[in-house]
């Protein structure tokens, strides 16, 4: 369906990352945010709060972001669509919370506007620390989804697409921004409403006593939806649940719990894989980067190759899951990838998992704080290519 | 009558079933404990406060009481521990035609909760919290609680507690709370009198009730079983409606006040959010779940 | 048109920021060129050290942050002795001349302009215009955009009802400057 006119701030913007987010969020049908105040992702909850009594809607500021990550789900299952947003402290404090959206099936858009750790860290300052913590950082196995944009302009359309995948596949979806994505200004372009296309909620057309919570298809593993006030006289747990939603804690109803949210997602990775592809065919090198730190990336690229070199760039915009298929091909046919990231080398460890020492992966780690100077990654390519 | 409480030759079966997924019984509290009788108490006041059901849901923490959410034939949600204030308030500020009705242990409101009551109260969310306290943390086994009154023994306080408790009316009273009132699973009519009323009013209502747990609780304080906490809510309860919580302060074996403590009218966050936005910003304030049935969905 | 790297430097409080937002926009939506904005603040929220950076081409722009100075603007001292070592050797400074003293901080062969902005912003009737007569003078100096440009950046940046005093901000400082070329 078109997006609702009424959330979309149609024309051309000089607009940071954080401000972009919340317009995309606005665009994609987002009418509920919870929040707690923390840099460098504070932007983003300010401007919906400014924003969204003008659109209809609500922002709450809780009293943290335990509350925070809980009170989105509440409204999810009110109806709304929504998102919280914070920074890598306060995405500690959430990680229950990921596990309860991830068991219940709630939709939701979770901002990761990352700095650097750990602890304290640098509060205002840029890393890509947060990229493993996501995955693993709730107890038990669980699947979700990571995009990562690296422009204002990214921020806004990507969003979008956060909000509509996260109701596709029932999980959280996080937005794994940084520092300088969330502070850096630039031109973004709102399209018209009717240019949108965002996912409605997969709600059922089944009848209240013919609807179970939880029931899906061998072909569709994500069920229907309903929320609350309608009828259905739903139960929803974190406990381990059958169809129905109720909790029943047998080996049997785990197994077949945990093999359907891991399938939901592992089955369709195929069809989750974004990675835009600059010169990989051919290359010698190609540079595996996301975020920030591919445009600080692609301006190395542009040195080697005027060295003469022959490099690709591979940038994952979505980073969970990881397109470990598309990488274990294209190792086949490359010398080596490079891959920087703003951290101590976290999603190389995904590119050294999927390529099993088929190929040299020379990790260009930085313990954040800025950015990487171009001639270290540059540096990096070189020492590849030998 | 056969084990589910049906007289079968008379066609009776107990009223309050139809609120309860049947599908679910039997229950798994133990037998003496106080929570289901304060469900039948909630039971009984939801039939008849004539709200209509399908607006009604309830939101459970973890523990004990934590899985009362789960016998109501309503919208009903088990979350996580501790925060079922928190989702209450995401659905009904999502959903503000909702009734919506936390209903969770003394640990799980007011140990890992408790900031979450206080900011509730303070904002007035448009809330009715029941915290069913059995002064011990049940499921993992007779912890000390922030309700354990001085004295008694706890696994974790082996040699008694010396730890001061909460008197969560003063509590409730102090952060704001539009109703306050304090019953035992003895009090059942009383208990389901205040339920009822408190569902009908506007505010973050909070009502105490406090429980045997003669598993835990009382075995292990030489307490005898339910029906001798039964005995003892008899014996030393008094009732003083519009006391000063202050006063309401609980100790081990000793006197309970009970009663309603407090009934104000304080406007809802929702009420101050429409009030406060549609001065400050005129016409370009979008009026939100004012009129109870359109709030605004997509 | 290669990439020109400018950096916006002064206090909390000065407008540092909307000085160059001004600048990006003018450069990115009224004129169709690339431009990025970075800023720096510290925790303080008034008097402390505030800069931005502005990037603007004619392509696509990768790595945001300063590498190679084009332009300085600074409106306090401390931006000054900080930023000017940083300046490239055919670089341009614009300084506010009652904030900012010239010292040996300054690399040799650099085009400095100087401007008497807060004067000008205090005759204009507001002190708080000094950015607005900044970016006036960085325009009439570097002639990056159309004056067109500029003045529908402002406008499109400035709190409504204060347009007329802003526009005359800007057309203060962009005159002082093209007189000085």
């Amino acid at each position: 369906m078109k997006a609702d006119s009424s959330g979309v701030l149609t024309g051309v913007h000089f607009m940071d990352g954080d401000h972009a987010a919340c317009e995309g969020a606005l665009a994609a049908g987002c009418r509920f945010v919870a929040g707690y105040p923390i840099t460098p992702s504070t932007e983003v909850v300010e401007r919906f709060a400014a924003r969204i009594p003008k659109v209809g809607g609500v922002f709450i500021q809780m009293e943290d972001e335990i509350a925070s990550s809980i009170a989105i789900q509440g409204a999810v299952w009110g109806g709304k669509k929504v998102m919280s947003v914070t920074s890598g402290p306060g995405l500690s404090l959430m990680m229950e919370h990921i596990g309860f959206a991830v068991c219940t099936e709630t939709p939701s858009v979770w901002v990761d506007v990352q700095r650097c750790g750990p602890s304290t860290g640098l509060p205002t300052q840029p890393a890509q620390h947060d990229m493993q913590q996501i995955k693993w950082g709730s107890h038990g196995d669980y699947e979700i989804i990571a995009i990562s944009p690296n422009s204002p302009q990214e921020c806004f359309d990507l969003m979008i697409k956060a909000f509509n995948l996260s109701e596709t596949y029932r999980c959280p979806v996080f937005f794994m921004m940084d520092e300088v994505v969330g502070h850096m200004t630039e031109r973004v372009e709102i399209p018209a409403a009717d240019k949108i296309e965002v996912t409605p909620r997969k709600f059922t057309t089944k009848a209240p006593g013919e609807f179970k919570m939880y029931a899906t298809t061998p072909d569709d593993l994500v069920p229907e939806m309903v929320k609350a006030g309608d009828g259905y006289r739903i139960h929803t747990t974190g406990l381990t649940h059958d169809e129905r939603g109720y909790p029943l804690m047998t080996v049997a109803v785990q197994q077949k719990m945990m093999t359907r949210l891991i399938d939901k997602i592992k089955r369709n990775a195929h069809k989750l894989v974004d990675v835009r592809m600059d010169n990989c065919e051919g290359a010698d090198i190609v540079v595996v980067s996301y975020g920030i730190t591919s445009r600080i990336a692609h301006a190395a690229i542009d040195e080697a190759r005027a060295k003469g070199l022959k490099v690709g760039h591979a940038r994952l915009i979505i980073c969970w899951p990881f397109p470990e298929a598309l990488f274990r091909e294209m190792a086949s046919k490359v010398k080596a990838f490079v891959f920087p990231e703003l951290n101590m080398g976290q999603m190389v460890r995904e590119l050294n998992r999927a390529v099993v020492g088929k190929v040299k992966v020379v990790s260009v780690p930085h313990a954040g704080g800025t950015v990487h100077e171009p001639n270290t990654i540059l540096n990096a390519i070189m020492e590849a290519a030998q | 009558m056969n084990e589910c409480g049906e007289y079968k030759d008379l066609d009776i079966q107990n009223p309050v079933l139809k609120v309860l997924r049947q599908d679910r019984i039997p229950h798994i509290w133990c037998p003496g404990c106080g929570i289901g009788t304060s469900l039948n108490c909630f039971a009984r006041a939801l039939m008849d406060c004539g709200l209509n059901l399908d607006k009604v849901a309830v939101v459970s923490g973890i523990g004990c009481t934590g899985r009362t959410a789960g016998y109501l034939n309503l919208d009903s949600f088990h979350t996580t521990h501790g925060r079922a204030i928190p989702f209450a308030t995401g659905l009904k500020l999502s959903n503000p035609e909702l009734s919506v009705v936390v209903y969770s242990g003394d640990g799980d409101l007011f140990a890992i909760g408790g900031n979450h009551f206080f900011h509730a109260a303070r904002r007035n969310m448009d809330l009715l919290v029941v915290c069913v306290n059995n002064y011990t943390y049940g499921m993992t086994g007779g912890q000390v609680a922030p309700t354990t009154p001085l004295g008694p023994t706890q696994t974790t306080m082996p040699y008694g507690n010396f730890e001061q408790s909460f008197n969560l009316p003063f509590v409730a009273d102090a952060c704001g709370a539009t109703y306050v009132a304090r019953w035992t699973a003895y009090h059942v009519r009383q208990l389901a009198k205040a339920m009822n009323e408190a569902l009908l009013k506007k505010g973050l209502r909070f009502i105490e009730v406090l429980c045997p747990c003669p598993t835990l609780y009382s075995r292990r304080n030489k307490l005898g079983d339910g029906v001798d906490q039964m005995k003892y809510y008899k014996e030393k309860s008094v009732i003083k409606n519009g006391a000063d919580t202050k006063e309401a302060v609980l100790t081990f074996q000793g006197e309970i006040i009970v009663g309603k403590f407090i009934d104000r009218e304080r406007p809802t966050w929702l009420d101050s959010m429409n009030k406060h936005l549609s001065v400050a910003l005129g016409d370009s304030f979008v009026p939100y779940g004012t009129n109870g049935g359109d709030n605004g969905q997509n | 048109m290669a990439k020109t790297e400018i950096r916006i430097g002064g206090l909390g409080g000065q407008g540092v920021i909307l000085c160059a937002s001004i600048i990006g926009k003018a450069a990115s939506i009224f004129e169709g060129k690339h431009a990025t904005l970075i800023q720096a603040f510290g925790p303080e929220a008034r008097g402390s050290a505030c800069s931005a950076q502005v990037s603007v081409s004619d392509s696509v722009i990768g790595y945001p942050y300063v590498t190679s100075l084009d332009i300085l603007a600074v409106m306090s001292q401390d931006a000054f002795n900080l930023f000017a070592p940083t300046i490239k050797p055919d670089g341009i400074l614009l300084y506010e001349e009652e904030l900012v003293k010239l010292n040996d901080r300054l690399p040799s062969g650099i085009k400095a302009f100087s401007i008497p902005a807060t004067r000008f912003a205090e005759e204009l009737g507001r002190r708080l215009v000094l950015n607005i007569v900044m970016v006036g003078f960085f325009a009439g100096v570097t002639k990056l955009c159309s004056f067109e440009a500029f003045r529908n950046a402002t406008l499109d940046s400035v709190p409504k009802g204060t347009e007329d005093l802003n526009l005359k901000a800007l057309q203060k400082g962009y005159d002082y400057g093209a007189k000085l070329l």
